[in-house]
């Protein structure tokens, strides 16, 4: 039994840098840890920093004009010794890539080589990673493509990706992703393009591949439906940091950071009465503030006071495995929450213009 | 009293072929006969996957797209047999709010001309001021100030832009909007607030809605009937809560069911029905129930060669399915 | 009260430190700012700039006449006898014993006028074509298209005319000159026009704004002319640029066949230049001087060129 987690990201910052404009810092110093076998999502909205981080951890970020710092140790072949992804060398990191770490991104069209034959295109994986010959590839291939649930395998390695549905080069994309039975899977908005009926079919087959291959997930979505259903654990992100992360039954009993309360009140829900309304954030991503100056959430959160001002705030952990980033959490009583309800809404909080 | 009623709409486009002389080769049947009625005051939502044709359905409600067959019937007119300029005319009447809200608003117009081009072209109010007054108006009721006028798309964020696009739609005082997926491209935190922000203009000015969307969920927060679309066609249609609890149609059941729910006790406890394969072409729909080729409770007998009905089996339920009731009642059990 | 207006303020002052952009600038404007703060737009500007002033106030700067033969008995071509520069003739003297410099500057002005009408008028024609077209393909429905192929032909047409073919028949009709060639030289530069244009609006004319134009109920005219055409015309604004400059190349490459302006009181560029190509072997440079003027004055319009495609380039957008 290997000491630690497989990944264990550590103050991982990404800063863009361009001439004569001010530096965007896209994520600002996340921390998180996935273990072997088990699902973890990063959780938010647009311009929260989620696919910056998973390109950094895959080394796939350009090189000029970004700045990256921290750590994320990975324990290659789920060995002892660490490597970090974020300093290692690119031939090392090519290696890497594909063998261990793999990645599915949300538009398959985009990801597959237009030009190519699908059958190619995953057949060079296997030779170049696992280094299989011409036709044990092929077959290999072949099993690969039915094993991610395509009819008619034969026929398919033989298509180009545009003559495949948005499902089918989602699952052909999955399939050169485990070609190599990799150790984590980065899967950024796997399904967003799809439809509900196809993305139901590949969060299945993704639960399938966690199950029976033993494959770490990292999933990357902004659909907190999705990790609801999938994750063991959950990040929700805002503005380049984690501000909560708990086990998904607490997380979603219990949302204690204003953030999380309030996305969770302003989904409709398919299952709740009609008459419950929205309860919406207000203002947009755009209003946050930078951290150093404090909570970045501050100006669209419920819960504001003084003392939300001046550094961000510290990740408290009340009950074990639930963290948050806050000053003023919203209580939630979990108790009286029941299943079949939606998640409380943040704390009827103070009127406008009344003061607290 | 409907304020809509579509009866028997159809949309064919023909797909063209040749080199020199166009040859029509066949026909894209992206709404084939769907009849609907939306009450004055309420919200109608249409909910299916992409390529199912609700799209194009709000789109040939205002003549966007060339109708093939059918009648649209607003306020006792029938739009789909006008003349052209008629149609223009009256396009005053019914509104559209779309799902792209930056590539929807020209980038070369600030705010102010943006809401000022449809009363110029209905010859609404006279001169500049009246008309700035109706547009801060429009501006006033979907939360946005004085500000703005002068100021281009681009300078707002998503959620502000679609609130331009409301207040464009508002502007020309219609009866109908068509909403064509509000809120798909918002983030999830803003997504309530337009939906609020709809809600909220119903409830002060009467307003009726058709809700376009993939999302059931929004669709059924926001609608009091819901229609759910598959190959051109309507499958079901219901009051928006009996939908959701006991859908009649395979398809809806599917769609209910594949919905990622955020609460994970729902997530933990709830049966997936995983349809099979992907939509059929709408270029060449399959005979029969156009579902029978993905259908988990597909029967031998009539699902391949007879086309259901869109029947009504309950107050204000109505289903295009042979065997809704045996499949609800049991009696048919899915495939394995 | 007070607390927590306080409170208020300090977060919208953090909120907004963090927005600079400056409010209500139109689409150009912003193009025209970013084009400002980019080295190649710069360069290529004060090249144009210059280029222009001396077009413009070229009796002003030449020292001497064009024609004034004052040093015909310093130079002798027949026996390689050239005059190379002095304090009194910056770039000496040419074959018949003239300023070269002071030809060279008048020169400016003729190369200018060939360059600007001869791309005005491939401008103006390409896009009256191409826009006609466009706008019957994008709002015209079957009709419409069918006006579009008929005009599209008759760019092809003019696209398969080889230009020097062309301007040998111009010529032919109404003679050797300075309008033949701009003639030309224009016409060779309509079909690019005209198909930018087009394409540029058909891509247009399938954008929701339009459909947002039509669903208010605009008409047709309105959309063409106040939505797609504005906002197509971004991609021949660019080649314009780059035609001047193309322009003033094919027109001395015209010049330098013989069908340019035929009166020698009158310098132009590329007739210099092929005026010099007799005593290439023995005053190459002769040649050099208006070579490079037209090199470095149609690259000052390429620059221009290409740093107004760059910021007009929607990616960059934010």
């Amino acid at each position: 039994m290997p000491a630690g987690p497989l990944l264990a990201v550590d103050d991982l910052s990404v800063t863009f840098t361009q001439r004569r404009r001010r530096d965007v810092k896209a994520v600002d110093g996340i921390s998180f840890s996935l273990d072997e076998g088990s699902v973890v999502g990063l959780v938010g909205e647009s311009g929260c920093g989620k696919s910056v981080t998973s390109l950094a951890l895959m080394g796939l970020l350009p090189s000029r004009g970004v700045r990256v710092a921290g750590r994320a140790g990975f324990r290659p072949g789920g060995g002892d010794t660490e490597a970090d992804l974020l300093s290692l060398p690119s031939r090392r990191m090519r290696d890497l890539r594909g063998r261990e770490l793999a990645m599915v991104f949300q538009d398959p069209l985009s990801s597959l080589n237009p030009v190519v034959p699908i059958g190619r295109q995953v057949t060079e994986i296997l030779v170049r990673h696992r280094g299989l010959k011409g036709r044990a590839a092929r077959s290999a291939a072949a099993d690969l493509l039915a094993r991610v649930g395509i009819p008619d395998p034969g026929r398919r390695l033989r298509e180009y990706p545009h003559e495949l549905s948005g499902g089918m080069r989602q699952r052909a994309l999955i399939a050169m992703a485990v070609a190599c039975r990799p150790r984590l899977m980065i899967a950024d908005e796997p399904t967003t393009a799809l439809d509900v009926t196809i993305q139901a079919q590949i969060l299945e087959l993704l639960k399938e591949l966690v199950t029976e291959e033993g494959t770490a997930l990292l999933m990357i979505t902004h659909d907190l439906g999705i990790v609801a259903g999938l994750c063991d654990e959950i990040n929700v992100l805002y503005a380049g940091r984690v501000v909560e992360s708990a086990q998904r039954h607490e997380l979603f009993r219990a949302p204690t950071h204003p953030y999380t309360a309030g996305l969770l009140a302003s989904i409709p829900r398919l299952h709740a009465s009609r008459d419950l309304p929205l309860t919406p954030i207000r203002g947009t991503v755009n209003d946050a503030i930078d951290w150093t100056d404090g909570c970045a959430f501050a100006p669209r959160c419920d819960n504001y006071a003084e003392d939300c001002l001046g550094g961000p705030p510290h990740m408290r952990e009340e009950r074990a495995g639930h963290r948050f980033r806050c000053v003023h959490p919203v209580r939630t009583d979990a108790a009286a929450v029941s299943a079949e309800q939606s998640p409380a809404a943040p704390e009827p909080s103070a009127p406008k213009g009344e003061d607290r | 009293m409907s304020l809509l009623e579509i009866k028997d709409l159809k949309v064919h486009f023909p797909i063209k072929s040749g080199v020199l002389v166009d040859r029509t080769v066949g026909h894209v049947y992206a709404v084939d006969g769907v009849s609907l009625q939306v009450d004055a005051g309420t919200t109608y939502g249409l909910v299916g996957e992409s390529g199912c044709g609700k799209t194009t359905l709000g789109r040939a409600v205002l003549r966007l797209v060339p109708v093939t067959d059918g009648e649209v019937w607003i306020n006792g007119v029938d739009l789909a047999h006008l003349p052209e300029e008629e149609m223009r005319r009256r396009r005053r009447q019914a509104q559209m709010v779309f799902q792209d809200p930056l590539g929807s608003l020209d980038p070369r117009q600030n705010i102010e001309s943006l809401l000022t081009e449809g009363l110029e072209v209905h010859n609404v109010g006279s001169g500049r001021a009246e008309r700035r007054g109706m547009v801060l108006d429009a501006l006033e009721a979907v939360g946005l100030s004085q500000r703005a006028l002068n100021r281009y798309p681009h300078e707002f964020s998503g959620g502000q832009r679609q609130r331009i696009g409301i207040a464009r739609a508002l502007v020309l005082e219609p009866d109908l909007i068509i909403c064509d997926e509000p809120v798909s491209a918002l983030d999830v935190s803003i997504q309530a607030q337009v939906l609020n922000l709809l809600e909220e203009l119903q409830r002060d000015r009467g307003l009726t809605y058709l809700v376009i969307a993939h999302d059931l969920a929004v669709v059924r927060h926001v609608s009091d009937t819901v229609g759910v679309m598959y190959l051109g066609a309507l499958v079901e249609e219901a009051d928006s809560d009996s939908l959701h609890a006991a859908p009649l149609h395979p398809y809806t059941r599917a769609l209910v069911s594949a919905i990622p729910v955020p609460d994970p006790e729902v997530e933990d406890t709830r049966e997936r029905i995983l349809l099979q394969g992907d939509l059929p072409s709408p270029a060449a729909p399959p005979p029969g129930c156009r579902f029978h080729t993905r259908c988990p409770w597909r029967q031998e007998e009539r699902c391949a060669t007879e086309r259901p009905e869109l029947r009504t089996v309950g107050e204000g339920h109505r289903v295009a399915c042979h065997y809704a009731e045996q499949i609800a009642a049991g009696e048919i059990r899915p495939r394995g | 009260m007070s607390a927590r207006t306080e409170r208020i303020d300090r977060l919208s002052e953090l909120t907004a430190a963090r927005r600079e952009e400056a409010e209500g600038r139109g689409v150009w404007r912003e193009a025209f700012a970013r084009m400002s703060r980019n080295p190649m737009a710069i360069t290529g500007a004060a090249v144009v700039a210059v280029f222009i002033v001396v077009a413009v106030l070229g009796d002003l700067i030449a020292p001497y006449g064009p024609t004034e033969q004052n040093w015909g008995d310093e130079v002798f071509p027949n026996q390689n006898v050239f005059v190379g520069p002095r304090a009194e003739n910056w770039l000496g003297l040419d074959n018949l014993g003239r300023d070269q410099f002071s030809r060279m500057v008048i020169g400016a002005r003729q190369t200018l006028l060939v360059g600007v009408v001869a791309a005005g008028l491939g401008f103006t024609a390409g896009a009256l074509l191409g826009g006609l077209s466009g706008a019957s393909y994008a709002l015209g429905g079957a009709v419409g298209r069918r006006v579009d192929a008929v005009l599209m032909r008759f760019v092809d047409m003019m696209l398969a005319l080889p230009s020097l073919l062309l301007a040998v028949s111009i010529a032919a009709l109404l003679g050797q000159g300075l309008v033949t060639v701009m003639i030309a030289v224009g016409t060779a530069q309509v079909p690019i026009f005209a198909r930018l244009l087009r394409g540029a609006m058909i891509a247009q004319g399938s954008r929701d704004y339009v459909l947002a134009a039509r669903a208010i109920g605009a008409r047709r005219r309105r959309i063409a002319l106040t939505h797609i055409l504005p906002n197509s015309m971004g991609p021949i604004l660019v080649q314009l640029t780059l035609s001047l400059a193309t322009a003033i190349i094919d027109a001395a490459a015209l010049s330098y066949l013989g069908l340019g302006n035929p009166d020698p009181s009158v310098p132009e560029w590329g007739t210099m230049l092929a005026d010099a190509q007799r005593f290439l072997s023995s005053a190459p440079q002769l040649a050099v001087y208006p070579a490079l003027a037209i090199i470095v004055t149609a690259l000052g319009f390429t620059l221009m060129g290409e740093a107004l495609r760059e910021s007009l380039d929607p990616r960059l957008r934010k």
